[in-house]
């Protein structure tokens, strides 16, 4: 067992507590009722995502300034991670959409912004993917990922910056004081769990991709058969 | 070659990708943010946006935004009809709206109305979607959450 599983144990006993107190202690939403408990799962989902993307853009600056394998494959890791909390945040959000705002999806600046943010980082993967030299799938992630990293801050300050549907940040100011402390505590549960994911799949890929690059190049094709430099 | 490294001899040219990238991403980010992007997409109008838009606003599809009005609602189930004012605090404008508002409809609420404006000064709207803001309070009135249960649990069945 390494640290990361501990990390991951821990995090889902966080997440027992954070639900459990979100679910059965904390008070109901005086307007939303019991929808308004799609807080303790929407808003960490929503913060850890932007936080594994923005590891994403780390790891890709550091991909391109050394040049190591350990950091592109922490590109993928956490942009792999990024994808899949994105995508939860989406579908959460229409959940807790429709008996609030009484519509599963609005193209609202915060909504919009969200939906190409998964779009941009599943193509992250995408170009990975296609790419199969090892050297040069190390540029082009990394390229990638902070073209796409652009989108995250846009996200976060979208609400600030224009109006949308989708309310403002929330902070313990605005919170009532009792679901301050399960909000917390699955805010955690959500980072623990998803460092643990990356961490996993950072051993997996980094393994996988050391095994790719030092593979010797396969021989050159006989001249026959090589399309190169053929005259038609 | 090195397992743990991509050439060495290609860091250079890596290196200048990423300042490359970096400045490239950190103009666009710029452009968005400074680029007064807000000015041309804006995502609804308040009231006074749409009275400046005087006979423009009419017949094209509009969001209005603002405050539905103390006192103001009137709700007809039986023909599916809705009328409401919309305030900005100063500025009011009627709203017509076909079909049931949502749940979290009330007096005092925030909303977004899709729809359009029309000669009488009524917006017409299809779309009516409540705008919940960033607080989330504890019940108020006295109520706990069990009895609130038990009270939903005895209008489940009707």
């Amino acid at each position: 067992m390494r640290w990361e599983h501990g990390l991951l144990a821990i995090g889902f006993v966080l997440l027992a507590i954070g639900h459990g107190m979100g679910l059965f202690m904390a008070p109901e939403e005086a307007m939303m009722r019991e929808a308004g408990r799609i807080l303790y799962a929407h808003v960490p989902t929503a913060w850890v995502a932007l936080v594994t993307l923005t590891l994403s853009f780390f790891a890709a600056v550091g991909a391109l300034w050394t040049g190591r394998y350990g950091w592109d494959a922490a590109v993928e890791a956490t942009a792999e991670t990024g994808v899949v909390l994105t995508a939860l945040l989406l579908f959460q959000g229409s959940m807790w959409a429709k008996p609030t705002w009484g519509y599963y999806w609005d193209w609202d600046p915060r909504l919009t912004t969200s939906a190409i943010l998964l779009v941009l980082f599943v193509g992250v993967l995408v170009v990975r993917r296609v790419v199969s030299d090892p050297e040069r799938r190390l540029t082009v992630t990394a390229i990638a990922t902070i073209v796409a990293f652009v989108d995250v801050p846009v996200v976060y300050f979208g609400v600030k910056w224009w109006r949308s549907l989708h309310q403002e940040w929330s902070s313990p100011q605005t919170v009532d004081s009792t679901m301050v402390m399960p909000l917390r505590i699955a805010a955690f549960a959500m980072l623990f769990i998803s460092l643990a994911i990356c961490v996993i799949r950072w051993r997996t890929i980094l393994a996988t991709v050391q095994a790719e690059a030092t593979a010797p190049d396969l021989p050159a094709l006989p001249a026959e058969l090589s399309l190169a430099e053929k005259e038609v | 070659m090195s397992a743990t490294t991509a050439n060495p001899s290609a860091q250079g040219t890596r290196r200048v990708f990423l300042v490359v990238t970096l400045l490239v991403a950190a103009s666009a980010l710029g452009f968005i943010a400074f680029g007064n992007m807000g000015e041309n997409l804006v995502y609804y109008w308040d009231v006074g946006q749409l009275r400046e838009a005087g006979d423009k606003a009419i017949g094209s599809t509009i969001r209005l935004g603002g405050v539905v009005k103390e006192g103001t609602v009137d709700w007809r189930p039986d023909e599916s009809h809705l009328e409401f004012i919309i305030t900005d605090g100063s500025q009011e404008v009627p709203v017509e709206c076909s079909g049931a508002p949502p749940q979290m409809f009330r007096e005092g609420i925030g909303v977004v109305v899709e729809g359009t404006m029309t000669p009488s000064g009524t917006f017409t709207s299809e779309r009516l979607m409540v705008k919940h803001s960033n607080e989330y309070k504890a019940p108020e009135d006295g109520m706990s959450a069990d009895e609130r249960k038990q009270l939903y649990r005895t209008v489940e069945d009707l």
